[in-house]
C-alpha cells in the first residue's frame, strides 16, 4: 500500500496501480476514455489529466495523465518523495474540459438518434467535464461506414479515436481484421473492406466503444433506451462458463444482451454466441399455449385448464411416470421434475456419452488435488496445456481466457525493467509476440493454434495418450505409455517440461471428444503438477450450461430412460426442456416416443420431440423464469427473471408443480417460491447445501424496498404497454426474488448478486461498473456472485488414473466421424437467433486430403455417411490437419442426424 | 564568453560541386582512424566517457546530452542480447537542411560516428533511417557502406577487435512524425509510426523491446572527432561549455541562403548579417524561427543572442535544429502560421486528442483569418488552445504539439496587431 | 499476385530484420516501384507473405504519405509546400502548375501524365521553392523554370 494525497487528502492505495485506477478505486470521479480496466493505459486520449505536485511547497504543480503515472512516485524518473496531486485543480479541470471540446469538434451531434444515447460514455464524460457549448464552427470531417456483418453497425463519424476498439479487438482479443487506418484527425477504425468481423468476441466492441460507433445490430432491429429495458441479472446459457449477463426487454421481447461483470468469471466480456444468441425468446418457434393431441393427431392450442383436466386422467390411475431432466433447465426445474416422478425415477436428460463425461469431471475434482480455477484465474495461468478442447467452439469466453495467460510467462520481464502491467503499450512492445507455454492437442485445427507453442493433432485415443505421456513425464509414478512413437515421446517430454517450469500450470480438457480416457490423462497431468507446494489446476469444459448441475442430481440418463420405456417400467413420460433426438439416436428416442403411453413435454420452443408429445405445457425461457445453474467451474449462479410473458408460459417447475396436482399427490410439497425449492434442494442434496445462499432470498428488502427492474428514468411510466393500451397496468407482483417489475424500489448499489444495471450518478454507459467494484478491473463490492460447489478435498492422494487406451487402429473402408463443434450452429438455442444463424456454416463432412483423395472427392462435392443408421448426403470440405482414419461432423446443425459421435461410418461418394 | 579555436570539422572534407570522398580518399585525410582508435585502444566505456565529457548534446532539436544517454544502456554480460544503434536521418522539419548536406558532402564520416557510437553500447546492428526523398544521399551512403563493409570496417570482427556490427539502411515513405525517436522505432519495425511512451525509454526497451539508441545525423558525425581528438579539444570548438561546432542554416528572403559550420553559440546577427548577406534588397527582417517549423519566433530584439542552447531557450525559444526561417516584413505572418499549422494538422500521428483535433482548429481559424473570414473571438480561441496544449511536454503524447504550438503561441505574440488587422480589414493587408 | 520480381526483391529485405512486419514499408515500396501504386490486391498479397493481416499493413499503408492507395499519374510532382516555400512563393508555382496541367494538389491530369501533390519541406530550404518529379529533385523554381521541366517530362 502507498499513501497518496489527492486534493491534500491522505489517502491508502495499493502501489501497483496508476492513478487513474487508485482515484476511480476511491470512488473518485475523473474522466477517462482511451483506458479501460481490462486493457490498461495508453495515454492517447489526454482526457484524464490531473495535477502532480513534487511536494507540499509545489503550489505550481504539473499537469500530467494520471493513466499513465504510477501511484509510487518513487518509480518516476526522476523520482518524487511523495505522490500529492489534485483532481480539483482549476487547471487541470480546463484541460480536461478542453479535451471533450476538441473531441466534439469532429463528433456529430446526433445523440437522439444514436443507439448509445444514455448509455455513452462520452455523453457522460461531457456532462462530468462541463463543456456545453461549441466554439468550433467550421465543417467536421466525415467518414464512410462499412458493413460489419450481423452483430454490429458501424457509424465511424461518432468515433472519438480512442483506440478502445483495436486494443480490445486485436491486442486483447487476437482478432486481426479490425484495425485503425489513415493518420491524423482521419484516423479510421475498421475492416480492410466491407465484410462481417472474425472475432467471436466481436460484440464486446459494443461496450468497450465509448461512442456510438460499434453498436449492437441485433438491438438496433427493435432498439429501445436503456433506461425504457427492463433488466434483470440473469446467467449465459449457450454453454457451459457460466457468463454473467444482463438480458434488456421491452414490450415483451429481449432486445439486447449485455455482459454482467462477474469479476471470478466473465469479467468485462462475453462471446457473441452469449451476447446475440437470445433470439430464441423471441422467436416464432416459441410455445405460447398450452397444446394438446387432438383427435386428427395434431397438436392444436388450449387453454392451461382444459390442459390441466386432461393430463389429471394421464396422471392421477397409477401411471407409471417416470421424468427426463435437462441439461439446460435451472436445478429447481430438474428439482421439481425429480419430486414429482420420484427419485427413482428422475433421469438426468443428458446423452449417455455425456453423463458418463460430466460424472468423470465431477469425481476428478472432487477426489484429487487439482482445483478447477475460475476464468479469472485462468487468466494468470503461466503454461497451458489443452487436451481434446476446440475452445473457441466449445468455451468462447475461455479462449478469450487463454489468449491473456499466454502473455503472463513474457511479462514477467517486464517488471524486472520496472515496467508496471497496466502500461500496456510499453509491455506489449517489450514481450513483442512472444507467448508463454501454451499446447493444443485436439483432433481439429483449433483457431488458438496461432499463438500455441505446439500443437498435436490426434484421434482422442492418442490424445489420451500423449496426456498419460505428459504425466508420466512429470510423475513416474503415473502409468507409462507404451510404443509412443518419438516424435509424441518428444512432444509430452516438452510439454511436461513446460509446465514444470511454470508456476501456475493448467490444464484444459472436456467432454467434446467423448473420451474419458482424455480428461482420465488430463487429470493425471494435473495430479502430478500437485507437488511441491505447486497447484496444478485443471478445467474440464461440460457440454451445457447445467450439464454440471443436473448430472450432480441424478445419475441416470436418457439412454436408462429409453431401456425403462422399453421395459415396461413406463407408460408415462414428463420431457422437461429437452429434445431428445438431440440426446440419442434417433431410432431409440422414436421407439421412447413411441412406446410411450403419454408424453408430456414442458418446453419454450417446438422442436422434433414437442411435435411428437401428447401434451406440451409452454415453459418460460432463462427470461421469463428464475433458477440456478451449476457452470463447469462448479460455480452456482442464480439468474432472475427479466419480463413476464403475456401468454401461458411459466416457469417449468410451476407446471411440475400443477402437474403434482394433477395426479392427486398429497404430499406434493407446498411451493411458494423458488426459495421453497431452493431449500427443497439443499435438504435433499448435501452438495446443494450452498444453493439457498448463493443470493439473496425473496424477501431480501434495501430499507424496506424491492430492487427494482426498471429504470428511475423508465419513459413513459402509465405507457409501458404503448403498443397494446395506454393506461398504467398494475406491475406483476414478483414472489421469487427482491426484484419488482417496475421502477419502484431502491436505486443504490444492491448485493452483487442482484445487480440488474450497472448505473450511477453521472455513470449511465457500462463504464458504471468502476462503482461497483472494490478495485476497478478487480472483484465487486460484496464478492463477486455464484458459489464454487466443488472443490478438492485437502488431502486427496487419489491413486493416479489408469486405462491407457491402445493407439487409434484406422479402418478399411470405414472413417471415424468426429464431432466438430461451432460456436455459431451447435448450441441449440443460440442457432435459432436469426443474427447466428447467419454465421452458422452449412452442414458439411470434413475429410482430410488424403480421405478425400482416395474417395476422389473434391471440395464440396457430395458424399454420403450412415450414423444411427439414417444415410445423409453432405458436402465435403477438405480439412489438411485431420487425423488419418477420421472424418469430421458438425455437431448440432439443424438437419444433422448423428448425435452419437465419435462413431465409424462407411463414406461414399 | 571565451573565443573558440575556428576549426570546422563536420565540412572540412567538403568539396562544393564534387562528389564526396571515397573511402580512400576519407582514410588519406585521417577517416577511420578514430575508429581504429575505438577498436584497439578503448573499451566502450571509454568511448561513451570522452563523449559525456565533450559536452555534446544533441543536434536533432532536443538537445539531449548525447554521452549520458549512452550511459543508461544496459551494458556486460546481463545486457539484452540484441542492441541497436539507429541514425535519424528523417530530416524533414520545415526550413531544416542540414543532415542532407552532411550525409551528401561526407557520407563516410557519418558511418563513422554510427559505428562508435554503436561500439559504445555494444550494439550489434545498426539502421540508418533515411527519408524517402534524400535520393542523393540514398545512393552515396548505399556505396560507402559497401566500401566500409569491404574494409573491414563493419561487418564480423571489425579491425581484428572481436566486435561486430551489421549496418542497413532503411528508407522511409514520408511523414515527419517519423523522426521522432520512437514513432522511428515504432515504423521500423514496420509498425503504425505513432509515438511510444517514455519511461521505459529506448534505452532500456526500445526496438522490438531491446536496448536501443537513436541519434541525429549531425550528432553522429561529431562522434569521430571527439574520439580522434578529445574533449579538450572538442569544447574549445565553441563558445559555451556545450561543446563543438554547429551546422547553422538559414533559408527566407536573405541575400544567401545556406549553412555554415560555425561554433556553437555564434551571434544570430553575425549568421543573418555577415554569413547570409542581410535581407534581399527592399527587404526588412521581422522574425526568425531560430531551429526550424517547431521553434519560437525570435524578433529584432534577439538578434544578437548567441546560438546555443540556453540562451535561446532563455529568450522563449529553443535552438531545434539551429536551421533558421526567416521572416521578412513583406510576407505575412498570419500566412506563414497558417502554413506552418497546415503543416502540423496534415503530419498529426492522430493519436492524442490535442494535437489531432486541436491543431487543425488552429489550422481552420488561421485560414479563415487569412482569407478575410476572421472574427474577434477566433483569436480567443487561438489563444485557448494554445494556452491549454502548451510549450511544455506531458500535456500530449509527444513532443509533436508542443513544437506545433510554438510558433503559432509567439506568432500571436509579436505579430497580434497584423491578426487584428486581418480580422478588422476581412483581407489579407499583405495581398496584392 | 506478386511477381517473381517483386517477391525476390521483398524476400531480399527479410535479411536487414528479424521480424518479417519489419519489411512492411519496404515490400510496399517495392510494389510501387512496379505498378505505380498499391492496390487492395497488392494489400492482401504483400500482407500474406508478410503474415499480417491486410487490415494491418493497410494500418501502415494509408498513414505514409509516399505509399499511393490509389493509382497515380506518370509522373509524381511532390511540390513542397512547407515552410520556406512557401516565403519563396510556392503558392504561385502551386497555380502555376493549375493553370498549367489542370491540376491541383491530390489531383491527375487528365491526359494521365501527372499527379501532383504537397510534400513536406524538401530539405533543400536554401534552394527554396523546389520539388521532386519521381526520384528528381528540381530547385530554386519558378514559372519559366517549370515550364520547361514539364516540357521534358512530357516527351
Ligand atoms: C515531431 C518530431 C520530429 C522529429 N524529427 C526529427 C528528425 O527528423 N531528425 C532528428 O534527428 N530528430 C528528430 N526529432 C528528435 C528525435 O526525437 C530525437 O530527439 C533525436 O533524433 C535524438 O537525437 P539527438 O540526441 O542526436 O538529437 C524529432 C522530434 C519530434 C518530436
Ligand atoms: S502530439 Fe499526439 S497526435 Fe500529435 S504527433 Fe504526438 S502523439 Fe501524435
Ligand atoms: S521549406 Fe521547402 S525545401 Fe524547405
Amino acid at each position: 500500500m502507498a499513501t497518496i494525497y489527492i486534493d491534500n487528502k491522505p489517502f491508502e492505495v495499493a502501489d501497483d496501480q496508476n492513478l487513474l485506477q487508485a482515484v476511480l478505486s476511491l470512488g473518485l470521479n475523473l474522466p477517462y476514455f482511451c483506458w479501460h480496466p481490462a486493457l490498461g493505459s495508453v495515454g492517447a486520449c489526454r482526457q484524464c489529466a490531473i495535477k502532480q505536485f513534487r511536494d507540499e511547497e509545489d503550489s505550481r504543480g504539473k499537469i500530467v495523465m494520471a493513466c499513465m503515472t504510477p501511484v509510487n512516485s518513487k518509480s518516476l524518473i526522476p523520482p518524487l518523495n511523495e505522490t500529492r496531486i489534485s483532481v480539483d485543480d482549476e487547471e487541470a479541470e480546463h484541460f480536461r474540459e478542453s479535451v471533450i471540446e476538441w473531441l466534439m469538434v469532429n463528433h456529430p451531434h446526433d445523440c437522439p438518434v444514436c443507439d448509445e444515447g444514455g448509455s455513452c460514455h462520452l455523453q457522460d464524460m461531457t456532462v462530468m467535464t462541463g463543456h456545453n457549448y461549441r466554439r468550433y464552427r467550421f465543417k467536421k470531417r466525415t467518414h464512410r461506414n462499412q458493413y460489419l456483418g450481423p452483430f454490429i453497425n458501424h457509424e465511424m463519424n461518432r468515433c472519438i479515436a480512442c483506440y478502445r476498439c483495436v486494443r480490445f479487438y486485436r491486442d486483447y482479443g487476437g482478432g486481426d481484421d479490425l484495425s485503425v487506418m489513415a493518420s491524423r484527425g482521419e484516423v479510421y477504425f475498421g475492416r480492410f473492406e466491407d465484410g462481417v468481423l472474425e472475432s467471436e468476441f466481436s460484440g464486446n466492441l459494443v461496450e468497450v466503444c465509448p461512442t456510438g460507433v460499434f453498436t449492437d445490430k441485433t438491438y438496433k432491429e427493435h432498439y429501445t433506451r436503456k433506461w425504457d429495458l427492463q433488466t434483470a441479472p440473469s446467467i449465459c446459457l449457450h454453454c457451459s462458463l457460466g457468463c454473467n449477463t444482463i438480458p434488456g426487454e421491452r414490450y415483451g421481447e429481449i432486445r439486447t444482451i449485455l455482459s454482467r461483470y462477474n469479476g471470478e468469471v466473465n469479467g468485462y466480456f462475453l462471446c457473441d454466441r452469449g451476447r446475440f444468441g437470445y433470439g430464441f425468446v423471441n422467436s416464432g418457434r416459441r410455445i405460447r399455449q398450452p397444446l394438446i393431441r387432438n383427435d386428427a393427431g395434431g397438436l392444436e392450442s388450449s387453454t392451461p385448464e382444459a390442459v390441466g383436466d386432461k393430463l389429471a386422467s394421464f396422471l392421477s390411475n397409477g401411471a407409471k411416470m417416470i421424468g427426463i431432466g435437462s441439461p439446460r433447465a435451472s436445478l429447481e426445474a430438474n428439482f421439481a421434475l425429480r419430486t414429482l416422478v420420484g427419485a427413482d425415477r428422475f433421469y438426468n436428460g443428458m446423452s449417455a456419452d455425456d453423463s458418463r463425461l460430466v460424472a468423470s469431471a465431477i469425481r476428478i475434482l472432487q477426489e484429487g488435488p487439482a482445483r478447477t480455477p475460475t476464468l479469472r484465474e485462468v487468466e494468470s495461468a503461466d503454461a497451458v496445456f489443452v487436451l481434446g478442447e476446440d475452445l473457441t467452439n466449445t468455451a468462447p469466453r475461455l479462449d478469450l481466457a487463454v489468449k491473456q495467460s499466454v502473455r503472463r510467462k513474457p511479462i514477467e520481464r517486464a517488471a524486472m525493467l520496472r515496467i508496471p502491467e497496466w502500461d500496456d503499450a510499453s509491455v506489449r512492445e517489450l514481450v513483442q509476440d512472444e507467448k508463454g507455454p501454451f499446447f493444443i492437442a485436439t483432433p481439429n485445427p483449433t483457431k488458438l493454434d496461432n499463438i500455441a507453442t505446439q500443437t498435436y493433432r490426434a484421434t482422442p485415443d492418442d490424445l489420451a495418450r500423449l496426456g498419460f505421456a505428459v504425466a508420466h513425464a512429470l510423475d513416474p509414478a503415473a502409468p507409462s505409455v507404451t510404443d509412443l512413437p518419438d516424435d509424441v515421446a518428444q512432444l509430452a517430454d516438452s510439454i511436461a517440461q513446460a509446465l514444470k517450469e511454470s508456476k501456475r500450470p493448467l490444464v484444459i480438457s472436456g467432454t467434446s471428444c467423448a473420451s474419458e480416457a482424455v480428461m482420465r490423462a488430463a487429470a493425471n497431468v494435473a495430479w502430478a503438477l500437485c507437488q511441491d507446494e505447486r497447484a496444478g489446476e485443471v478445467y474440464f469444459v461440460v457440454p451445457e450450461c447445467n450439464s454440471t448441475g443436473v448430472r450432480l442430481m441424478a445419475e441416470r440418463d436418457v439412454d436408462a430412460a429409453i431401456e425403462a420405456v422399453q421395459a415396461n417400467e413406463a407408460d408415462t413420460v414428463i420431457v422437461l426442456e429437452n429434445d431428445l433426438y438431440r440426446r440419442a439416436a434417433g431410432t431409440s428416442v422414436d421407439t421412447l416416443l413411441d412406446t410411450a403411453e403419454h408424453v408430456i413435454a414442458i418446453d419454450h420452443q417446438t422442436h422434433r420431440t414437442t411435435e411428437k408429445a401428447e401434451a406440451v405445457l409452454p415453459a418460460g425461457t432463462f427470461a421469463e423464469s428464475d433458477g440456478t445453474f451449476v457452470s463447469s467451474e462448479g460455480r452456482a449462479q442464480r439468474f432472475y427473471q427479466v419480463f413476464v410473458s403475456n401468454g401461458d408460459e411459466q416457469e417449468s417447475w410451476r407446471w411440475l408443480q400443477e402437474l403434482m396436482g394433477a395426479a392427486g399427490q398429497l404430499e406434493a410439497p407446498a411451493w411458494e417460491n423458488l426459495d421453497d425449492i431452493t431449500a427443497g434442494l439443499a435438504q435433499a442434496y448435501p452438495i446443494f447445501e450452498a444453493i439457498p445462499k448463493i443470493a439473496p432470498p425473496a424477501g431480501f428488502r434495501v430499507v424496506g424496498q424491492k430492487i427494482p427492474r426498471q429504470s428511475p428514468r423508465h419513459s413513459g411510466r402509465t405507457s409501458v404497454l404503448a403498443d397494446v393500451n395506454v393506461s398504467e397496468p398494475k406491475p406483476p407482483a414478483d414472489s421469487d426474488s427482491p426484484f419488482s417489475f417496475s421502477m419502484e424500489g431502491y436505486t443504490g448499489a444492491p448485493p452483487s448478486a442482484l445487480i440488474s444495471r450497472f448505473w450511477s450518478p453521472g455513470w449511465n454507459s457500462p463504464q458504471a461498473i468502476n462503482k461497483f467494484q472494490i478495485e476497478v478491473g478487480g472483484h465487486l463490492h460484496g464478492g463477486d456472485p455464484g458459489r464454487r460447489l466443488i472443490e478438492p478435498s485437502d488431502d486427496a492422494k487419489p491413486e493416479y488414473l489408469n486405462d491407457v487406451p491402445a493407439s487409434f487402429k484406422p479402418r478399411d473402408g470405414e472413417l471415424l466421424i468426429m464431432p466438430l463443434y461451432h460456436i455459431f450452429g451447435s448450441d441449440e438455442l443460440s442457432i435459432l437467433a436469426p443474427a447466428v444463424a447467419e454465421r452458422s456454416p452449412q452442414p458439411y463432412l470434413a475429410l482430410n486430403p488424403n480421405a478425400a483423395a482416395s474417395l476422389q472427392v473434391r471440395d464440396g462435392e457430395v458424399v454420403e455417411i450412415t450414423l444411427d443408421g439414417v444415410a445423409q448426403r453432405l458436402p465435403a470440405k477438405i480439412s489438411p490437419e485431420l487425423p488419418e482414419g477420421t472424418a469430421g461432423l458438425p455437431v448440432g446443425l439443424p438437419g444433422l442426424c448423428g448425435v452419437t459421435l465419435p462413431a465409424w461410418s462407411r463414406v461414399k461418394k | 564568453m571565451s573565443e573558440p579555436i575556428r576549426e570546422k570539422p563536420l565540412t572540412k572534407n567538403f568539396s562544393p560541386g564534387e562528389a564526396p570522398f571515397d573511402l580512400k580518399q576519407y582514410e588519406s585525410g585521417g577517416g577511420y582512424q578514430a575508429v581504429r582508435k575505438a577498436m584497439t585502444e578503448m573499451a566502450p566505456e571509454d568511448v561513451t566517457g570522452v563523449v559525456k565529457e565533450a559536452n555534446l548534446r544533441g543536434r536533432g532539436g532536443a538537445g539531449f546530452p548525447t554521452g549520458m544517454k549512452w550511459s543508461f544502456v544496459p551494458m556486460g554480460d546481463r545486457a539484452p542480447k540484441r542492441k541497436y544503434l539507429v541514425a535519424n536521418a528523417d530530416e524533414m522539419e520545415p526550413g531544416t537542411f542540414k543532415d542532407r548536406l552532411l550525409l551528401e558532402g561526407d557520407p563516410h564520416q557519418f558511418i563513422e560516428g554510427m559505428i562508435l557510437a554503436a561500439y559504445a553500447i555494444q550494439a550489434d546492428v545498426a539502421y540508418i533511417f533515411l527519408r524517402w526523398a534524400y535520393k542523393k544521399a540514398e545512393a552515396l551512403l548505399g556505396k560507402a557502406i559497401a566500401e566500409a563493409y569491404e574494409a573491414g570496417y563493419l561487418g564480423k570482427n571489425i579491425l581484428g577487435s572481436g566486435y561486430n556490427l551489421e549496418l542497413y539502411l532503411h528508407t522511409s515513405a514520408g511523414r515527419y512524425i517519423c523522426g521522432e525517436e520512437t514513432a522511428l522505432m515504432n515504423a521500423l519495425e514496420g509498425k503504425r509510426p505513432i509515438p511510444r511512451t517514455k519511461p521505459p525509454f529506448p534505452q532500456t526497451s526500445g526496438l522490438w523491446g531491446k536496448p536501443t539508441i537513436v541519434q541525429n545525423v549531425e550528432t553522429l558525425c561529431n562522434v569521430p572527432h571527439i574520439v580522434a581528438n578529445g574533449a579538450d579539444w572538442y569544447k574549445s570548438l565553441s563558445y559555451s561549455g556545450n561543446g563543438g561546432t554547429k551546422l547553422f542554416g538559414a533559408s527566407g528572403k536573405i541575400k544567401r541562403p545556406a549553412i555554415w559550420e560555425l561554433p556553437l553559440g555564434t551571434p544570430m546577427r553575425e549568421l543573418l548579417e555577415e554569413h547570409a548577406g542581410g535581407m534581399q534588397d527592399g527587404l526588412k527582417f521581422r522574425g526568425v524561427l531560430p531551429g526550424g517549423a517547431s521553434t519560437d519566433f525570435l524578433v529584432e530584439e534577439h538578434l544578437d543572442l548567441p546560438m546555443d542552447y540556453e540562451p535561446v531557450m532563455e529568450a522563449g525559444s529553443r535552438l531545434g535544429t539551429g536551421t533558421m526561417v526567416i521572416l521578412d516584413d513583406k510576407t505575412c505572418p498570419v500566412g506563414m502560421i497558417r502554413n506552418l499549422e497546415l503543416f502540423f494538422t496534415r503530419e498529426s500521428c492522430g493519436f492524442c486528442t490535442p494535437c489531432r483535433d486541436g491543431i487543425p482548429w488552429t489550422h481552420r481559424l488561421l485560414d479563415a483569418i487569412e482569407t478575410g473570414d476572421g472574427k474577434p473571438e477566433d483569436i480567443d480561441n487561438l489563444d485557448f488552445i494554445i494556452n491549454t496544449i502548451t510549450r511544455m511536454l506531458g500535456r500530449t503524447f509527444c513532443a509533436f504539439a508542443p513544437g506545433a504550438v510554438e510558433p503559432l503561441q509567439s506568432g500571436l505574440k509579436y505579430f497580434r496587431d497584423d491578426f487584428e488587422q486581418h480580422i478588422g480589414e476581412k483581407r489579407c493587408p499583405y495581398a496584392s | 499476385m506478386l511477381t517473381e520480381e517483386e517477391r525476390r526483391e521483398i524476400e531480399e529485405e527479410f535479411e536487414h530484420f528479424d521480424y518479417k512486419q519489419a519489411v512492411s514499408v519496404d515490400a510496399l515500396k517495392i510494389v510501387q516501384k512496379h505498378r505505380g501504386w498499391v492496390s487492395d490486391e497488392s494489400i492482401k498479397d504483400i500482407a500474406e507473405l508478410l503474415e499480417m493481416s491486410p487490415a494491418e499493413l493497410d494500418g501502415v499503408a494509408t498513414f505514409y504519405n509516399l505509399i499511393y492507395r490509389k493509382p497515380v499519374g506518370k509522373h509524381v510532382i511532390l511540390l513542397c509546400d512547407s515552410v520556406s516555400c512557401w516565403v519563396m512563393g510556392c503558392d504561385r508555382m502551386r497555380a502555376h502548375f493549375t493553370k498549367r496541367l489542370g491540376i491541383d494538389f491530390g489531383e491527375t491530369s487528365e491526359d494521365n501524365e501527372f499527379t501532383l501533390l504537397p510534400m513536406q519541406c524538401l530539405g533543400t530550404c536554401d534552394h527554396a521553392p523546389a520539388m521532386m518529379i519521381d526520384e528528381t529533385l528540381h530547385r530554386d523554381l519558378d514559372e519559366d523554370k517549370i515550364d520547361g521541366i514539364i516540357e521534358r517530362y512530357k516527351g
